[in-house]
């Protein structure tokens, strides 16, 4: 519908230090910070609970100070009548038992029964565990990308992928950290969903630099990567509305128990595209890309200019 | 140029949508709230025994919307979440321990679907409700056990050889045996040949001396053989808990997943599940003095115990009959009213039993209840594995006649312990401790408000997607809606057809797909776009549009999938359910969204003039 011709690459400098700004605020913030991991990661013990009315929560609070939980965390989880007990990992007491005496202990002193919406125990040993597959996890998927990527196309272009793709996911794990969201495996789920995304996005590009490259061979690099990127604009936003527009519903409509899940993607895919216009491409030119590089396949670029009808 | 499908091409697009509706279509009907009844015996129910119950729930005053019986199974379908409680409760009550009474959501899926195999996906327990244990299997103990087990044969063999030793002790890992004289360990090494090849053979500088460890064959084969025993027993007794569909699986080397759909006694559940309870029968030492052993003066034949109220008894050393010899166990009351366990031994205990009853007429009988408690506890930042072994005396009695294979036993708490240990007894003993590590429960109010939630946010974002995509590429928007549509059916079908579990993350899954997908699409479209902005007549800008758009939509895909597939190998549980949708929904977006998207166009457009594209 639209057709544009934004020299993206020549103002690249604008992009990059924009970026490296919010990267360095989002490693600041995180080793400063850190991550408010979730008890899946962390062990420990979490209880939601709803009552009829809504709940008293210093009343709540102090129950449990007095019954020897000091150190939970007390907070509405959605909307006032339902609320989230957090407990760590509790020192000389029985983990497993733990839910059972917290809500022996809240009962005491309500004046209604709460209702056990969900209870969740994760101990330190699950937890480290889980943390180290999701690691795991986010290391093999960057060699594989990496392999496949290098494969498809060239080494520059899969660092270049890699470079775009974590930047968002520097970013987005910055604005939770920033923000002290809870990490947990469903957020992480999303971050890995967003390298996928973001990837796709990128990817699609790369794939129209390719291709230009056989096609225009008298132009230069930074030119063939301008109209790439503006071609596929479009697309890239439409894409990106589109997914916007699945995860605002499930953002808004999805309950408390994604919520994170949906902060993050929603964060991640608007990150994601802006990473895929400015950062993937102008990275692959800093690794030195050039014409060379994708000499070899030029007889398939030319069968594909007779194939034009 | 005449962007036609062949006829072939066409019918196997149109046989996998119509395949693909019919597996997805059980979705559509829901479940009935139900109780189900089976007997715990190994005698399968009888009709009129289902007669009976359908009766006792009709009268009782429960609206039966369905009684179904098959093979030896009573299924009684109810009007709601609330009935289906009170009519279990009153099943527990009326029928007793030979009957098993379990919660199950059975699906409402008319017959002539069932005959196709099209079945309902499995819903995760974040959205039915339940309880997720995660349990850890203490292998150390497993393998010390094993090391006394062989420390105990080895003295044995020695002794029926009659080869004198000095000592056989466990040192290190070590069974060290110390012989009297070492002419005698040639004998002793070719025992071990025969009888103990499972035992690494080690000769110290001491002649008279050998040192004995377990195989590393051996260890990993008890390692095996205790978490296979496990699962085996924990199968065993979930099947007691009366829990409809439960899962039970091994998780890496030394871990068992224990999923109960619709469980809400989590407190039942874990003692059920992680106690390793079991009973002993002793005589009462009657000859010595209990003070005296108390201030530390234990006689040497006897050990000392503490009963239920903390009092000091002095039990004989030797065991008459351990818990695996109980072929049988029930909970019942003694003619007093009491609760109590009936037992039934197999022929060795019986037995022993006999020979012992009919020596010591008259004198005092205790049963000695045991129980492995295991509990890890932060002390100092570090976990420490604390393992316990309470041995109380629940009952001491007068033996007053002879009797060997069955007896009852009483002494305990309440009707309801007497349950669980009947339970406990019959399910079988753990081969090792296992220790809770995980956790989760889910309240059957949540699992519905999450199934609510999920349609919810499910329609709304498919709808603002659909009218997105219409807004902007008018027709071809259309086009490309009815092959999102035929996306979400080919990714319910395959996930039902699967039987994979279903969570809140998979239908984040689905509705990121929802939004994802239409991006082949929208691949296509713009590039046939630009080729009608170059000069190409539509039919052209069509083929070309599909061509070009092909390789891009490949490798955009295949990266994706690439991280699902990583996501999916590492991530557990709901995690898991979401990368199972998000595979599913990658690859079935590719064949939907390029070749779907092409049939319709090709029928829209194919094989005639076209001035203009709506797009």
């Amino acid at each position: 519908m639209f057709k544009t011709n934004i020299n993206f690459i020549g103002n690249r400098n604008i992009a990059l230090i924009f970026s490296a700004v919010l990267s360095i605020i989002a490693i600041g913030s995180l080793a400063v910070r850190g991550l408010e991991m979730g008890i899946d990661f962390t062990g420990g013990t979490l209880i939601e609970v709803g009552y009829q009315q809504p709940a008293d929560l210093t009343e709540l609070r102090n129950t449990l100070n007095t019954e020897g939980f000091s150190d939970a965390t007390v907070q509405n989880f959605g909307t006032t009548k339902d609320v989230l007990i957090r407990l760590k990992p509790h020192e000389g007491v029985s983990s497993a038992d733990l839910s059972a005496k917290v809500l022996n202990a809240i009962n005491k002193t309500t004046k209604e029964p709460a209702i056990v919406h969900r209870v969740e125990f994760v101990g330190p040993q699950v937890g480290d565990d889980l943390a180290e597959d999701g690691f795991l996890a986010l290391l093999y998927s960057t060699i594989g990308i990496l392999i496949y990527v290098a494969w498809r196309f060239e080494w520059k272009f899969s660092v270049g992928a890699i470079i775009a793709t974590f930047h968002d996911v520097i970013i987005t794990l910055g604005l939770f950290s920033v923000l002290g969201l809870e990490f947990d495996l469903t957020v992480l789920a999303a971050i890995l969903a967003l390298i996928g995304y973001s990837l796709n996005d990128t990817i699609v590009i790369y794939d129209r630099i390719r291709e230009d490259f056989r096609l225009l061979r008298n132009k230069s690099t930074e030119e063939i990567m301008n109209s790439a990127i503006n071609v596929t604009l479009s697309r890239t936003i439409i894409t990106s509305l589109t997914v916007f527009l699945a995860l605002v519903s499930l953002f808004f409509l999805g309950g408390q128990v994604i919520h994170n899940f949906s902060i993050a993607l929603l964060f991640g895919v608007v990150f994601g595209t802006y990473s895929s216009i400015f950062i993937a491409s102008p990275a692959v030119l800093l690794l030195g890309l050039n014409a060379e590089d994708l000499m070899v396949p030029l007889k398939d670029g030319a069968e594909l200019m007779d194939d034009r009808p | 140029m005449q962007n036609r499908f062949p006829l072939w091409k066409n019918l196997l697009v149109l046989i996998i949508f119509v395949v693909g509706i019919i597996y997805a279509l059980p979705n559509l009907y829901g479940d009935d709230p139900s109780v189900q009844v089976s007997s715990t015996r190994p005698d399968k129910l009888a009709q009129e025994q289902a007669n009976q119950i359908e009766s006792a729930i009709k009268t009782a005053g429960f609206a039966v919307k369905d009684f179904e019986f098959k093979d030896g199974l009573v299924l009684a379908r109810l009007n709601s979440a609330d009935d289906q409680l009170k009519v279990a409760d009153l099943l527990r009550d009326q029928l007793g321990d030979d009957y098993n009474v379990a919660l199950n959501l059975a699906p409402t899926t008319p017959a002539w679907l069932r005959s196709l195999g099209a079945e309902a996906m499995y819903l995760g327990l974040d959205l039915r409700g339940g309880v997720h244990f995660l349990l850890e299997v203490d292998m150390d103990a497993a393998v010390k056990q094993a090391e006394d087990r062989y420390n105990d044969d080895v003295r044995l063999a020695l002794r029926t050889e009659k080869l004198r030793y000095q000592s056989v002790s466990k040192d290190n890992g070590f069974i060290k045996v110390k012989l009297n004289s070492a002419d005698d360990k040639p004998a002793f090494l070719t025992l071990l040949g025969k009888d103990f090849r499972t035992l690494d053979v080690t000769e110290p500088s001491e002649q008279d001396q050998v040192w004995l460890k377990l195989s590393e064959k051996e260890v990993r084969d008890i390692k095996k053989f205790a978490v296979a025993q496990n699962m085996t027993t924990l199968r065993n007794r979930v099947n007691e808990l009366g829990v409809a569909e439960p899962v039970i699986q091994q998780q890496g080397e030394n871990r068992i997943v224990v999923q109960l759909p619709g469980v809400q006694d989590t407190t039942r559940a874990k003692e059920i599940l992680g106690t390793t309870a079991t009973l002993e029968y002793r005589l009462v030492d009657t000859e010595h003095d209990v003070q005296r052993a108390v201030e530390g003066h234990v006689p040497v034949g006897s050990r000392l115990y503490t009963d239920r109220k903390g009092a000091p008894i002095l039990l004989d050393r030797r065991v008459i009959v351990t818990g695996d010899q109980i072929v049988d166990a029930s909970s019942g009351v003694d003619q007093d009213g009491r609760p109590s366990v009936n037992i039934s031994l197999n022929g060795v205990g019986a037995a022993k039993m006999g020979k012992l009853t009919q020596a010591n007429v008259g004198k005092p009988m205790a049963v000695v209840f045991i129980e492995y408690k295991v509990e890890t506890k932060l002390i100092d930042g570090k976990k420490v594995r604390h393992k316990q072994k309470v041995e109380k005396v629940i009952n001491v009695a007068t033996i007053q006649g002879v009797f060997s294979h069955r007896f009852q036993t009483t002494g305990l708490d309440s009707p309801q312990e007497a349950r669980n240990l009947s339970l406990l007894l019959r399910a079988g003993a753990l081969a090792a401790p296992v220790d809770i590590v995980e956790e989760r429960t889910v309240g059957p109010s949540l699992g519905q408000d999450n199934i609510n939630k999920g349609m919810l946010s499910f329609v709304v974002g498919f709808a603002l997607v659909v009218l997105f995509m219409i807004g902007y590429y008018r027709l071809c928007g259309v086009i490309a809606n009815v092959a999102l549509a035929f996306n979400v059916v080919i990714i319910l079908a395959v996930l039902s057809m699967l039987q994979a579990t279903l969570t809140l993350p998979g239908i984040a899954g689905i509705i990121l797909t929802v939004g994802m997908s239409v991006d082949a699409n929208v691949l296509i479209f713009e590039r046939i776009k630009e080729e009608i902005r170059n000069g190409n007549t539509p039919q052209a800008a069509i083929y070309v549009g599909f061509e070009k758009a092909f390789a891009t939509i490949l490798d955009s895909n295949i990266t994706t999938l690439l991280v699902a597939v990583m996501l999916f190998g590492f991530g557990t549980g709901s995690v898991k359910g979401f990368a199972v949708t998000l595979i599913i929904g990658i690859l079935s977006s590719m064949f939907t969204a390029i070749t779907g998207t092409r049939m319709i166009m090709n029928w829209v457009y194919g094989n005639r003039r076209v001035e203009k594209l709506s797009i």
